[in-house]
C-alpha cells in the first residue's frame, strides 16, 4: 500500500493540451458549422471551471439534489471471499441510479450560466437520457432525447421515465439504429438550433471540449474516492478499476489517481461474446485507431474505416468507440485494459447481489469481474490489507429484464 | 484527366453564369448505375461533378443522402469502388471532386488516397468534417498531388474562421448556407448572400453555395449572388423517387437542365 498523499492536483499530467489533444488522440473533427459553437461552448466551461461561485453552485446541487458525496462502502464479505480488501465507491445510490447525473447536471447548469434554454442529448440504454430528462426538469428546460429505434423497444422503461419527466423522445431509425445513430442525429439536430441549444454530450468522448469537460463533471467520483479511502485507512488503495464504454464513469474516478505512480488502475471493457468472435466492444483491446464523432481514439471499424456494429450485454458499454483519454493511458501504459466477457459480468453481477446485497448495473458488474481477479493476486501477494477500490457506477433496477433472460429466473 | 476546377469556374463565369455543381454519391443504386447517373448529370449540364464516398455515420446528412448512402453499404460498395467511379467520371473531362467524411480517407492512408484520387483523374476532396486546422497530413498530400482542397465556411464561422479557410481552400470555396443538414428546402436562405460577401472579402477563389436547391427558379436566386449552385439532395431524391432506372436517369436528366437554365438566367 500507498502512504498518505496531500489531496491530488485539480490537472494532471494526462491532460489534454489547449486543442484537445490527449497524446495521439482527441482532437476535434467536425464540420465546421459546429466548431463556433464548441469554441464558444470551451470558453465558457473554462471560464466557469475557474469562477468559485460555479464550482460551489455545482458541488451544492450534486450534494442536495443527487445526494454525493456517495459512499466509500467496504464488502467485507467479499473482501474474505477474495482475500484483499474491496472498497466500492457507490455512486449507484445516486439519484437516478448512476454517476451520469453527475455530468448532466454540471452540463445543465453550464447551459443555465450560456443563457439557453434547451437541452438535447443521445442515449443508448436510456441511463443518460434520463438523466438528461431530470437535469432539464431541475433546470425549467425543454428536453429532447434522441434514442436509436432499436433501443427504444428494448428500453420500454426508461423511454416512458423520460416522458414522465417531459422530455421529448425521438426514434433514430438511420444506420444500426443505435447509440452511435443517436449520437449522429443529435448532431444533426444541434447544427441547426445551436444558438438556443446544449448537446449534453453523454460520455467522455466527442470532440474537444466534450472529453475534458465531461471528465471535468464527473471527477468527483475519484476526487471523493481518494480523500475517503485516505480518511478511512490511512493509505491509498493499491488498485482502482472501472468499467469503460465511453469511459465517463472511469475517467471521473481516474482523474484524481492519475500522477499517484503506486496505484495501479484498470479499465474493464465490454468483450461480449469474447474478443475472439468479433462480437464485443472492446475498443481499447482493438486498438485501431480512427475518427468517429469528432475525434480521434479507438474506434470499431472494418477495412475501410466503416463503423462496425459493437455488441455487450450492457447497453450502456454498447458503443464502437472510447474517450480519448482513455486511448492516451492505454497507449503510454498508464492505465491497463482488459475484456470482461458478458457471461464473466454476468457472474460478477449474481456474485454481488448474493455476497453483499447489492444488484450491480451490467456495466458495473465488468468492473466487479475485472477487479475481483485483481484483488485476489494482490491478496496473495501483499495480503489481505490489499486494497482495490471499484467504481459501482450504477445500480442494476434497470437490468433486471437482461436479468431474468440471463439466469431464468 | 479531367479539366481542372478552376477552370470550369473560370468558363461559367466567362459565360457571365454561375457553375452547377452536382453530387451523387458513389454506388447508388449501385457502382454501374452510379456512374451512368454521374455521366448523365455530365451529359446535361453540370459543370463540376461531386461524388459522395458512402459512409456509416454521416453526420452532416440529411434522410435523402443518408437512404443513398445507407443502401449502397448495405450492397458492398467499397473505397476502391469510389475511386473506380472517379475514373469513369473524370474520363468525361468534367472536373470531379470526391466530398467525403475522414475517417475513410484516413483508414485509407492519407498519401495513398491522395496519389490514387489523382492516378484515377480526380481533381480533389470536399471534406464536411475535416476543418483545415485539423488537416495537416491531408494539406501536404493534396499539395503533393496538386488536388483541389475545398473546405467549408458556415454562417456561424468568425471573419477569422473564414480568412483561415479560405486561405487553405484550392479550386473553390464551399459556402454552406444554411445552419442544418444536407437536404431540399422549400426556401432559400437569407444569411446566404451575407456568407458569399464575407467570404469573397477573404478570397478569389470562386464560392459555391449549398442550401438545399432543388429547382431552376432556386437555382437563379442563388446564381445571382455566388459562383456556383450546388446541388446534392435533390438529385438523389429524383432517383429514390423512381421504381425503375431508366426513369430515374430521365428525372435527373430533366431536373439537371431545369437547373442548367437556372443558373444562365441570374
Amino acid at each position: 500500500m500507498t502512504s498518505a498523499q496531500e489531496a491530488p492536483p485539480t490537472t494532471s499530467r494526462y491532460d489534454a493540451d489547449e486543442r484537445g489533444w490527449f497524446g495521439d488522440f482527441g482532437g476535434r473533427f467536425m464540420p465546421e458549422a459546429l466548431v463556433a459553437a464548441l469554441d464558444e461552448l470551451t470558453a465558457a466551461w473554462q471560464d466557469a471551471m475557474a469562477d468559485p461561485a460555479f464550482v460551489a453552485s455545482f458541488e451544492a446541487i450534486c450534494r442536495d439534489y443527487a445526494g454525493t458525496p456517495s459512499r466509500l462502502y467496504e464488502a467485507r464479505r467479499l473482501s474474505d471471499k477474495v482475500g484483499a480488501r474491496i472498497l466500492l465507491k457507490r455512486e449507484d445510490l445516486n439519484h437516478t441510479g448512476a454517476h451520469k447525473i453527475r455530468n448532466v447536471l454540471g452540463q445543465a447548469l453550464l447551459t443555465q450560466r450560456m443563457g439557453k434554454k434547451r437541452v438535447i442529448a443521445e442515449t443508448g440504454a436510456g441511463q443518460h437520457g434520463v438523466a438528461s430528462a431530470t437535469a432539464a426538469a431541475y433546470f425549467g428546460m425543454e428536453c429532447t432525447v434522441y434514442m436509436g429505434a432499436v433501443d427504444v423497444k428494448r428500453q420500454a422503461l426508461n423511454v416512458a421515465r423520460m416522458h414522465l419527466l417531459g422530455a421529448k423522445v425521438v426514434p433514430v431509425d438511420g444506420g444500426s439504429a443505435t447509440l452511435k445513430d443517436a449520437i449522429n442525429e443529435a448532431l444533426r439536430d444541434w447544427v441547426s438550433t445551436v444558438d438556443h441549444t446544449a448537446y449534453l454530450f453523454g460520455t467522455a468522448a466527442g470532440p474537444h471540449p466534450f472529453p475534458s469537460m465531461v471528465r471535468d463533471f464527473a471527477r468527483g467520483i475519484g476526487d471523493e474516492a481518494r480523500a475517503q479511502c485516505l480518511e478511512q485507512y490511512g493509505v491509498l488503495p493499491d488498485a482502482i478499476a472501472a468499467c469503460v464504454g465511453g469511459g465517463s464513469n472511469a475517467i471521473g474516478l481516474y482523474q484524481a489517481f492519475l500522477d499517484d505512480e503506486d496505484v495501479a488502475i484498470y479499465g474493464f471493457e465490454p468483450g461480449g461474446d469474447g474478443v475472439e468472435t468479433g462480437r464485443h466492444a472492446a475498443t481499447i483491446h482493438a486498438a485501431d485507431s480512427g475518427v468517429l464523432h469528432g475525434a480521434r481514439t479507438y474506434v470499431l471499424q472494418d477495412e475501410d474505416g466503416q463503423t462496425v456494429e459493437s455488441h455487450s450485454i450492457s447497453a450502456g458499454l454498447d458503443y464502437p468507440g472510447v474517450g480519448p483519454q482513455h486511448a492516451h493511458l492505454a497507449q503510454v501504459g498508464r492505465v491497463t485494459y482488459l475484456p470482461i466477457t458478458d457471461a464473466q459480468a454476468m457472474d460478477a453481477l449474481a456474485l454481488l447481489s448474493r455476497t453483499e446485497g447489492i444488484i450491480p448495473a451490467i456495466e458495473s458488474a465488468h468492473a466487479i469481474a475485472g477487479a475481483l481477479d485483481v484483488a485476489k493476486r494482490l491478496g496473495e501477494e501483499k495480503g489481505p490489507d490489499a486494497t482495490v477500490l471499484i467504481n459501482l457506477s450504477g445500480r442494476g433496477d434497470k437490468d433486471m429484464e437482461t436479468a431474468m433472460e440471463w439466469f431464468d429466473l | 484527366m479531367s479539366a481542372s476546377t478552376s477552370t470550369a469556374f473560370e468558363k461559367a463565369r466567362a459565360d457571365g453564369r454561375a457553375a452547377l455543381v452536382g453530387y451523387l454519391p458513389a454506388g447508388y443504386p449501385d457502382v454501374a448505375g452510379g456512374i451512368d447517373a454521374l455521366r448523365c448529370l455530365v451529359d446535361s449540364g453540370c459543370d463540376v461533378i461531386e461524388i459522395g464516398l458512402p459512409y456509416s455515420d454521416p453526420v452532416m446528412d440529411g434522410p435523402t443522402i443518408q437512404a443513398a448512402a445507407q443502401h449502397a453499404l448495405e450492397g458492398g460498395v467499397r473505397t476502391h469502388d469510389v475511386l473506380r467511379t472517379v475514373e469513369a467520371v473524370a474520363a468525361t473531362g468534367v472536373p470531379t471532386l470526391v466530398m467525403t467524411y475522414w475517417n475513410p480517407v484516413e483508414r485509407y492512408g492519407v498519401p495513398r488516397f491522395a496519389a490514387d484520387l489523382a492516378s484515377a483523374g480526380g481533381a480533389g476532396l470536399i471534406t464536411p468534417d475535416l476543418t483545415p486546422d485539423s488537416a495537416p497530413e491531408w494539406i501536404a498530400a493534396a499539395d503533393e498531388h496538386d488536388l483541389d482542397k475545398v473546405f467549408l465556411v458556415a454562417p456561424s464561422s468568425t471573419d477569422e474562421r473564414v480568412a483561415m479557410t479560405t486561405a487553405a481552400c484550392r479550386g473553390f470555396v464551399y459556402a454552406t448556407a444554411v445552419m442544418g443538414v444536407t437536404g431540399a428546402r422549400t426556401t432559400t436562405s437569407d444569411l446566404a448572400g451575407p456568407l458569399v460577401a464575407r467570404t469573397r472579402a477573404t478570397t478569389d477563389l470562386p464560392v459555391g453555395v449549398g442550401l438545399g436547391v432543388s429547382n431552376g427558379d432556386q437555382a437563379a436566386e442563388v446564381a445571382s449572388y455566388a459562383d456556383g449552385v450546388i446541388v446534392g439532395s435533390a438529385f438523389v431524391r429524383a432517383l429514390l423517387d423512381q421504381d425503375d432506372r431508366a426513369a430515374g436517369l430521365r428525372a435527373l436528366a430533366a431536373l439537371t437542365e431545369d437547373l442548367a437554365a437556372g443558373v444562365r438566367r441570374a
